[in-house]
């Protein structure tokens, strides 16, 4: 009995059994991108597209990209789909695999027709598609893509995915993603009240737009009074990041002061010597950086990482040089006349001007960012662009070089002590002429350095160093002369204010005013906010 | 003769020769035939205007730097507003013959869609009015600036630098569209001034006039001023100005006084620059034509009265010359000439020629008396503040 039953229950269960296998071979993907195959009207190949993101495969991708792309063709004579490439002998391939299956006649194959409807379901499918990626970049990716894009149709894909989910910051953004969407559906009031609850934790302009739209939508009022608080806390969170974001400026914008202004704190602190031509200095080691990259550009392409490292000694030496020549040629005949001193510099500020424009031409040049300085990331809500972060640092790895130089060598212990009393420095035996031009080329040489630094974010022309004198002036004259940390906190302070005012004043007017009020500050402190102490009448 | 002995003869050899060139220059322009050899082109007018304007300017920057040795590294301000105020009353001349047609408000501002005009634009259609701004305007800036600058005693080059960041923010300033000064094309496109056209030769030829007159009077107020005892006194704050406190003055009053006159002498000029260019923008405000009247001043000879007038003069013909020759050599002359006058001629032509003077005539006195012959001192000896 039993052995006669057998091969009837089987036969039964395979018959069965048929339909789900052939079920199961319709989620096929690889059967399901053949019926893209024959002529079609575009409600099928939209169903085919939704049934394709349906089954979370992510090697369907290649096809879909290539229907979007308007490369899925199918052979005229069989209907089996490829991607074709090239007109006339068409290259074909696989849609699933994406291998080289052979070459034909490009008229032998039709192409499955698209249009701007199915396209976005494409890219909904592709979204859909990376939620299910193994690679969690793609996956936080494509949630944050669907954050904005996101129907309410898609909330049960959401739940899956969310379901799926392992890592617990993603799921999160999938969470999200699927608050927004209930959003915009029509669920109950305890539903949306829910999503609203886990948007309030991500706090941006998008959200506060979409809970605020809520408010003024929604007519139940325990949404509203939910939306509204919700909105509240958000514009909160907003407001705080906006105050980082332009403290965060304003320490950039600060460091770059930094940089600029630092050389002439040193020679204005020691030597009492307003140099002019400081800007130019800035400008020299600009040019040497555009310099260095044309010779890498042209001689050894695969150095061009390095350019900056390179361009950095030189530059200094360059600024530094021309520093020595300005101080052994011009200025030590001009000690104890300083309104004379900065005419003299004025005037090589404009040689040098025109000397870099004769030979480099008026217009702006091209100065490259190595790959480690472009680009940027976030950091909550705010954007942080890794060439202004180098600079930060860069700017606080020179000033302490500096100090070090200042309190740890004995030309600093020399600078110092002619810097406090010149003559009495004399009469210990230090040779002042010598400190004198030292001083100045450490100082002309930072100068190049920081001219280096400022290529990477701002036009190199002939005028660059102009756009800085009168700021860096600005920073020594307000953080005191003589005192390096008071060039460090008048730089700081000088770009936090300004960056604080221009989004009430602009950025003119907040020049103006950041201008006006050290022009007041010089009337309460004439010496500036770290004067350095002394018996002298006159400075 | 007590005049004459009271600024020097020098001074009125230059005061001549100012109003000769006012009678004279107009006169050749306007009714020598071209192809007299005297006759002076119509283009010639307006430039050498320019220069009488300029010369004025740096004689009202000599007044504070080369007597009181404030270093004002804005003067290019004042001079700029002064020609604001004259290119307002010059813009409301226009009247509806404007691009616009608008009969009260200026092409810039329809451009702009502004409905009525500014507050502070009131007023400046009437020219007494806007004469009274060239003088204001200026002078209370300088007033206001030197207050506080010289109360808190900010010296030296502080001081020059904060002048220079005064120049630099009103640049920043006049740049901007909503200030209602025509942001970064200023005023242009004048049509008369005191009912006459402003291209005609007898207009320009007028202005020319006025200018070297307006140059004269302010050698005669320096001139006066710098040989009275606040003269002294200025000299004084300059030298030592911590003795000069010392003994009784208040040096900040002086620098003051000082200060305010300059600022009014640099806007008149201002004025009288505007119609005879025929355009005012910000790019005056610029820091860089602030350093260049100090080049012009001490050029000539800081605190020489005379100096400056002729430094001013060579200089900006010296800049017509080689810009017509070889544009891109000039910043290359100015910024020779910046370290050579501060190196080699640190007293000016006209403070080195009275330096040789003066030694050389010490050198034959000292002969003579060794010769045992009587000579007598010259009162009028020229004072060398150089020095």
């Amino acid at each position: 009995m039993t052995r006669s039953v057998r091969p009837i229950l089987a036969l039964i269960l395979a018959l069965l059994a048929f339909p789900l296998a052939a079920h199961a071979q319709a989620q096929d993907p690889a059967a399901l991108v053949q019926s893209f195959g024959g002529k079609k009207s575009f409600d099928d190949t939209e169903a085919t597209v939704k049934a394709l993101a349906a089954t979370g495969d992510p090697k369907v991708a290649r096809a879909l990209n290539a229907l979007s792309d308007g490369d899925l063709v199918y052979r005229k004579a069989d209907g089996k789909v490829f991607i074709g490439k090239g007109r006339g002998t068409m290259e074909l391939f696989d849609p699933m695999t994406g291998d080289k299956v052979g070459e034909a006649t490009s008229s032998d194959f039709a192409k499955v027709r698209v249009k701007n409807s199915i396209r976005s379901a494409v890219t909904d499918a592709l979204g859909t598609l990376t939620l299910r990626s193994p690679d969690p970049a793609k996956r936080r990716s494509a949630a944050d893509t669907l954050f904005s894009t996101v129907t309410p149709a898609q909330i049960g894909m959401l739940d899956a995915a969310i379901k799926a989910e392992t890592d617990a910051a993603i799921r999160q953004r999938l969470q999200e993603a699927r608050a927004a969407a209930v959003l915009k559906s029509d669920r109950p009031a305890a539903d949306k009240i829910a999503a609203v609850k886990t948007l309030s934790a991500k706090a941006d302009r998008e959200t506060l737009a979409m809970v605020g739209g809520l408010a003024a939508s929604s007519k139940d009022p325990a949404v509203i009074k939910a939306a509204e608080t919700a909105s509240a806390s958000i514009r909160q969170t907003i407001a705080m990041w906006d105050v980082l974001q332009n403290v965060w400026y304003g320490l950039s914008l600060g460091s770059v002061l930094l940089l600029a202004a630092i050389g002439l704190a040193i020679t204005f602190g020691v030597m009492g010597v307003i140099n002019m031509a400081h800007g130019e200095m800035v400008m020299l080691g600009a040019y040497t950086t555009f310099f260095v990259q044309e010779t890498i550009r042209h001689q050894m392409p695969g150095l061009f990482g390095w350019s900056l490292a390179i361009a950095l000694p030189l530059a200094f030496l360059v600024s530094a040089v021309v520093g020595l020549i300005m101080e052994r040629g011009i200025i030590r005949f001009l000690y104890g006349r300083p309104l004379e001193t900065l005419l003299a510099t004025f005037g090589v500020s404009l040689i040098l001007q025109q000397a870099v424009r004769t030979i480099f031409g008026p217009s702006n040049r091209q100065v490259g960012n190595p790959d480690w300085m472009s680009g940027a990331f976030d950091v909550g809500l705010m954007s942080v662009t890794w060439n202004r972060l180098w600079i930060i640092v860069f700017a606080l790895i020179v000033f302490a070089a500096l100090l070090l130089v200042l309190n740890r060598t004995p030309l600093g212990l020399q600078m110092r002590a002619v810097t406090q009393n010149r003559k009495m420095a004399a009469a210990m035996g230090i040779r002042t002429p010598w400190v004198d031009a030292m001083t100045f080329a450490l100082g002309s040489g930072i100068a190049g350095i920081a001219g280096v630094a400022l290529s990477q974010i701002d036009n190199v022309s002939p005028n660059l160093g102009q756009g800085y004198i009168i700021d860096s002036f600005m920073v020594v004259v307000f953080g005191g002369v003589g005192n390096l940390w008071g060039t460090f906190v008048g730089a700081m302070t000088l770009g936090v204010v300004n960056k604080f005012l221009e989004p009430y004043a602009g950025a003119v007017l907040g020049k103006i005013v950041v201008l006006v009020l050290i022009i007041l500050f010089i009337q309460k402190r004439p010496r500036g906010l770290f004067a350095q102490k002394g018996r002298f009448v006159d400075a | 003769m007590i005049l004459l002995k009271f600024l020097g003869a020098r001074v009125w050899i230059l005061v001549a020769a100012l109003l000769a060139a006012a009678v004279l220059v107009p006169m050749a322009n306007l009714w020598l035939p071209p192809a007299s050899p005297f006759h002076v082109p119509s283009y010639l007018v307006p430039l050498l205007g320019k220069y009488v304007c300029y010369a004025l300017l740096a004689l009202a920057l000599d007044l504070v730097w080369g007597y009181v040795g404030i270093l004002s590294l804005g003067h290019g301000a004042f001079f700029a507003l002064g020609g604001y105020a004259m290119g307002m009353y010059l813009m409301r001349q226009i009247g509806s013959r404007g691009v616009y047609g608008n009969p009260v408000l200026p092409d810039f501002m329809v451009f702009l869609n502004w409905k009525a005009l500014p507050w502070y634009w009131h007023g400046f259609g009437e020219f007494w009015f806007a004469a009274l701004m060239v003088l204001l305007v200026p002078g209370l800036l300088g007033f206001v600036f030197g207050f506080f600058a010289f109360r808190s005693r900010v010296t030296g080059v502080y001081l020059s630098i904060i002048t220079q960041a005064m120049t630099y923010a009103l640049l920043l300033a006049f740049f901007r569209n909503d200030m209602g000064f025509g942001g970064n094309n200023g005023l242009t496109d004048f049509k008369d001034i005191l009912g006459f056209p402003i291209q005609a030769d007898t207009t320009r030829a007028g202005l020319f006039a006025a200018s070297c007159i307006a140059l004269t009077l302010g050698v005669l107020l320096v001139g006066w001023i710098t040989r009275s005892k606040l003269g002294k006194l200025m000299v004084a704050v300059r030298d030592a100005e911590s003795r000069t406190r010392f003994i009784g003055w208040r040096p900040e009053y002086v620098k003051l006084f000082a200060f305010t006159v300059s600022a009014v002498m640099a806007g008149i000029a201002g004025a009288l620059y505007v119609p005879q260019v025929g355009i005012i923008n910000p790019g005056e405000f610029a820091p860089v034509n602030s350093i260049e009247i100090v080049v012009w001043a001490a050029v000539g000879g800081r605190g020489t009265l005379l100096g400056p007038v002729i430094g001013a003069l060579l200089v900006n013909y010296g800049k017509s010359v080689f810009t017509g020759l070889a544009p891109e050599y000039w910043l290359f002359v100015l910024g020779a000439l910046f370290v050579f006058v501060t190196l080699i001629l640190p007293r000016g032509i006209v403070g080195t020629i009275d330096h040789g003077w003066n030694a050389w005539r010490q050198r034959r006195r000292a002969a003579a008396r060794e010769a045992g012959e009587a000579v007598d001192d010259d009162p009028a000896a020229v004072p060398n503040p150089a020095e």
